[in-house]
């Protein structure tokens, strides 16, 4: 009688990539639910669209590259939350062929080219992003207002028809559906802001308009809470570490902190950034991303610090409204760099060095 | 010191970074009692069964063996005697496969049991506190014990250490899930091991003495408080349950809050680490002369109908312990269905994390197995895995929070796959200790540990090749100088040899001759004399006065005796018919040359060509008239000569022999016409 031989440890946690993705992905329910709910069916039609597209394209490469077990890899959930990811960041009523060009930018280019998973540099879905804003600007920032502020009802069918014909049934263009009952062209609470203090209005002018809402920026504020409920149940779950989503709300706590102190007038309060654009998905479902981030305790709290204030200085100081994704690319650029420099000390070395530091 | 055991009276204690909660499974086997199994029928101990060198032989095949007879002894401090666990008689010593991850072979004894159980003489230690610190180590190394947690370290080195240590920890945290062999043996034998705690008092001396128990083994840790209630020096600390908290490193963490230099032993910083099981050992090996022969094992998983802790000698077979307890294969039911042969489950030696699966039903126990494991494939599904579930790492860094050595198993993983051994060593692979835990807890199911141990057997390998590599180029260097000073030591013994030769040679032309030649001649002289008296007074054969063990001068003198002969006949006859005397000489002196042809020795021939020429140079002088005779004779003599050194045929010199001859007797031929004798002569 021969028996099996198998090397230690012979048992294991049965955890599972797939169950990790898997979980993170329902944690981003409640953020799309609150999408869903102010700006429409727009972001849910460009997910099913990026899904859709990232599995085909997933699957011809894995094909190409010869690769075993093809169905194991490509249901790992890593290339679903990559789509659903990049369908939450595109405006809701960007053309079809938007989410589909990022979709297969993503995977076939950032992921595959670079190895696939686990050794892509940059953060594929962000990746995708910035590479859609760089090459069609006008189509990447044709935000929609609330569904509250708008005149035309954007039911299903109506989106539908925007995002596949550019006009609704009734025939309205895109420009149209965003421009408010007095005639002005609705933007992003950031967007708005960064042009009014641009024009040379104080942030509290700025708040009185209508996209704003009663509190920091209507609708928004309640997407990014939702993502903030996800990522705190995702912690609670460690399924992505503390540490830099804390750093990076810090940092951008205390950089919108410090700027508010010197001059209320042209800064924007510590919970508008907060609350506004990507900052939850980002700090919760972007930057966590094990694959491009660092790994070291140190080097999380570093990434984090350091997207705080790129995050902060390009809201305020840069080209773009927001800078999510172009923070996030910059420091997957930096984190192989600060996880060499972050190695926790082993158990039992430099030990005597410490001693005398000590005395 | 004493804020560490101010800390430990609060029971707060330290941490280490990570570990892990996997699920513990200990109550399978917690709540019975140890069972007592009945003797099997045959016991394979392997020589070693610990870390070290094993000993020499004590017995031979067919020798009758008692319980507790030594059957191995050790003549190095590393190598740990073996003992006869029951009596039998040893049936065969040969390879067999032994408790070993990679299912080696080694020498093991065979015993077959006689059922007696019969004991050697022992000795009942009544009061060990009178023994001598030697005495009892010497007791713990003839009782062959070594660590029993799991490394199996020769237990009398560790103790035999100098005498400044501050902490003795006694390890019983057994933090490996199913384990509870030394759990019960604390509830059942505590009086036992708190003696052995005393014993290993006695010898080290320590501060404070720290028993490390988890907090998930109850019973154990009031029966030893309860046994230790009276004993200030002794703390038991109830440790939060976590793997690995009975790591040696870890738990020295856990109590003290020191780190252990990587590199070191603990008692470079004053601390000693037993497991609790050895401590039971040393009791009853000091106190009740009972060598390490049997030891607490835990047959748990769920494949066993029966589960149980048993006391097993050491060397049962696993086949044996398995049927004790109900096992049940489950693949080889499923065998008979499918119809393709497919190995039988896993059985593990040791834990799930840190165990390793036995390659047949007859590996034997030894001192260091505390756990058999045979679980069904719905309790340890990987176990069962065969195919790698292994996906591509997304750097998530579980591995790195859960790693007690600080680790980062990810970088690790990545270097290892790259056979980069120079970041391997970097990132400190050799302070990993295959505790388990990243691979435990990583969700792309990568075999890390595996990774790790190729690594390090690799890099182990590199590293002796290197020494190897080193060792030769030593070698080459050493042996590049030795020929270079020989070189040198050659040319400097040429170079005198040639002003010694200048030397002599300007002597020569000084004098005209040297002495050792003068010499020569005279001996040959008076050798010549003797022989001529001697053929005078009897008809002797030549041979017979050869006794002269030196060859050069046998042939010297055979030339000069002929030599003489034939002056002495020409002389007495002084006929004409000395011409037909000569040509029956001429073959006497040829078989004479050929004798010494057989030696083959060119400088004899040589120097007795020279000897001859030289005899008759002396000759000749006196005959003032064949000098130009003689002198044209010498020529053909050094003729020959070259023709003797360079033709390596015997005839040939044979030949150039009987020239030589029969020329010199020509010489002699005209010296006779001269008035002057060599009678005269030579005296």
């Amino acid at each position: 009688m021969a028996f099996w031989i198998a090397s230690s440890p012979h048992n294991h946690s049965q955890a599972k990539t797939s169950v990790l993705m898997r979980l993170v992905i329902y944690a981003a329910l409640p953020g799309i639910f609150a999408q869903w709910y102010f700006f429409g069916w727009g972001n849910i039609i460009h997910i099913l669209l990026a899904v859709t597209t990232v599995i085909l394209c997933e699957f011809i490469v894995l094909s190409l590259r010869n690769k075993k077990n093809i169905r194991k890899q490509l249901f790992d959930g890593s290339a679903i939350l990559t789509a659903i990811l990049l369908g939450i960041c595109l405006p809701a009523i960007a053309p079809w062929w938007i989410s589909i060009i990022g979709a297969a930018f993503a995977i076939v280019v950032v992921k595959q080219l670079y190895g696939g998973l686990g050794h892509n540099p940059f953060n594929p879905a962000m990746a995708a992003y910035v590479m859609l804003l760089i090459s069609f600007p006008i189509q990447m920032t044709s935000w929609q207002p609330p569904l509250a502020l708008m005149t035309i009802d954007l039911d299903l069918a109506n989106t539908l028809s925007v995002i596949f014909t550019d006009f609704t049934k009734e025939g309205y263009s895109v420009q149209q559906l965003r421009t408010s009952v007095d005639g002005f062209t609705m933007a992003t609470p950031l967007d708005t802001l960064k042009t009014n203090t641009g024009l040379g209005l104080t942030v509290f002018e700025s708040m009185e308009s209508s996209i704003f809402g009663k509190n920091f920026a209507f609708g928004w504020e309640w997407v990014n809470i939702a993502f903030f409920i996800g990522g705190i149940v995702l912690i609670a779950k460690k399924a992505i570490a503390w540490q830099t989503p804390l750093s990076f709300l810090l940092s951008l706590f205390i950089c919108s902190f410090i700027a508010y102190s010197i001059s209320p007038d042209s800064s924007a309060s510590t919970m508008f950034h907060w609350l506004t654009g990507g900052c939850m998905l980002g700090a919760f479902f972007i930057l966590t991303d094990p694959v491009t981030g660092a790994t070291s305790t140190k080097g999380r709290l570093i990434i984090g610090a350091l997207a705080g204030l790129l995050v902060y200085l390009i809201r305020v100081f840069g080209g773009y409204p927001d800078g999510i994704a172009f923070a996030v690319l910059l420091c997957n650029m930096a984190a192989p760099l600060i996880d060499q420099y972050t190695r926790p000390r082993t158990y039992g070395h430099q030990v005597q060095e410490k001693r005398e530091e000590a005395k | 010191m004493e804020s560490i055991i101010e800390r430990i009276k609060q029971g707060k204690f330290w941490h280490f970074h990570g570990g892990i909660h996997p699920p513990q499974q200990k109550a399978i086997t917690a709540e019975n009692p140890i069972k007592q199994l009945s003797l099997p029928k045959q016991l394979i101990l392997p020589l070693q069964q610990h870390i070290g060198r094993q000993g020499d032989l004590l017995v031979v095949v067919g020798d009758k063996v008692l319980k507790g007879q030594a059957l191995t002894q050790s003549s190095n401090p590393m190598a740990v005697p073996v003992h006869a666990p029951t009596s039998g008689t040893i049936s065969a010593i040969k390879k067999s496969v032994i408790a070993h991850p990679s299912g080696l072979s080694e020498l093991c004894l065979f015993i077959d049991v006689d059922g007696e159980d019969t004991w050697r003489k022992r000795e009942i230690c009544q009061d060990f506190t009178k023994l001598s610190q030697q005495q009892i180590i010497n007791k713990i190394a003839d009782a062959g014990i070594a660590g029993m947690g799991g490394a199996g370290f020769p237990t009398h080195i560790k103790v035999n250490t100098k005498p400044n240590i501050n902490f003795l920890i006694i390890n019983a945290a057994e933090c490996e899930p199913y384990i509870t062999a030394d759990d019960l043996l604390m509830c059942e034998q505590s009086t036992a091991i708190v003696d052995g705690i005393k014993i290993l008092d006695q010898i080290l001396t320590p501060a404070f003495i720290l028993i490390g128990i988890e907090d998930n083994k109850p019973r154990a840790i009031k029966a030893l408080q309860q046994a230790t209630k009276h004993i200030e020096k002794i703390k038991v600390c109830v440790l939060p349950t976590k793997y690995p908290t009975g790591g040696e490193k870890q738990l020295i963490k856990i109590l003290t809050g020191k780190e252990i230099n990587s590199g070191t032993l603990p008692v470079s910083s004053g601390i000693v680490v037993q497991n609790v099981a050895t401590c039971f050992a040393i009791s009853d090996a000091v106190i009740n002369d009972i060598p390490l022969i049997r030891r607490v094992v835990t047959l748990t998983g769920r494949a066993l109908s029966k589960p149980q802790n048993v006391w097993a000698l050491l060397g049962t077979p696993v086949s044996y312990l398995l049927e004790q307890t109900g096992f049940t294969n489950e693949i080889s039911e499923k065998k008979s269905i499918a119809g393709s042969p497919q190995p039988s489950p896993p059985v593990i030696m040791g834990g799930p994390l840190m165990g390793f699966s036995i390659l047949n039903e007859q590996v034997p126990v030894v001192k260091t197995s505390n756990c058999i494991l045979a679980p069904s494939k719905a309790e340890m599904p990987s176990a069962f895995d065969n195919n790698s579930n292994e996906v591509d790492c997304i750097r998530c860094g579980q591995c790195s929070d859960v790693c007690p050595s600080q680790l980062l198993p990810q970088e690790l993983q990545w270097s290892a796959k790259a056979k980069d051994h120079q970041q391997l060593n970097q990132l400190n692979l050799f302070d990993c200790i295959d505790c388990g835990a990243c691979a435990y807890v990583c969700p792309s199911q990568i075999p890390l540990v595996q990774y790790y141990r190729i690594a390090k057997a690799e890099i182990r390998q590199q590293q002796q090749l290197d020494i190897k590599a080193e060792k030769a180029k030593a070698r080459f260097e050493a042996r590049k100088f030795r020929l270079g000073q020989e070189k040198i030591a050659r040319e400097e013994k040429h170079k005198k040899a040639a002003a010694a030769r200048k030397a002599t040679m300007n002597e020569k032309s000084a004098d005209g001759g040297t002495a050792s030649s003068a010499v020569a001649a005279a001996l040959a002289r008076v050798k010549a004399k003797k022989a001529a008296q001697k053929i005078k007074n009897s008809n002797e054969p030549l041979a017979s006065s050869n006794e002269v063990t030196d060859e050069k001068s046998q042939v010297k003198a055979a030339i000069a005796r002929a030599k003489a002969k034939r002056l002495a006949k020409e002389k007495g006859t002084e006929s004409p018919v000395a011409n037909n005397k000569e040509q029956t000489k001429t073959p006497a002196v040829t078989n004479n040359k050929t004798q010494s042809n057989v030696v083959d020795d060119k400088k004899a021939r040589i120097a007795a060509a020279v000897a001859k020429a030289k005899a008759k140079k002396a000759s000749e002088k006196q005959s003032p008239v064949v000098e130009n005779n003689v002198s044209s004779e010498q020529e053909q003599v050094t003729a020959s000569e070259n023709t003797t050194t360079e033709a390596k045929d015997k005839k040939a010199r044979i030949a150039a022999a009987v020239a030589k001859a029969k020329a010199k007797l020509k010489v002699m031929d005209k010296a006779q016409q001269a008035p002057t004798t060599n009678n005269e002569k030579s005296t």
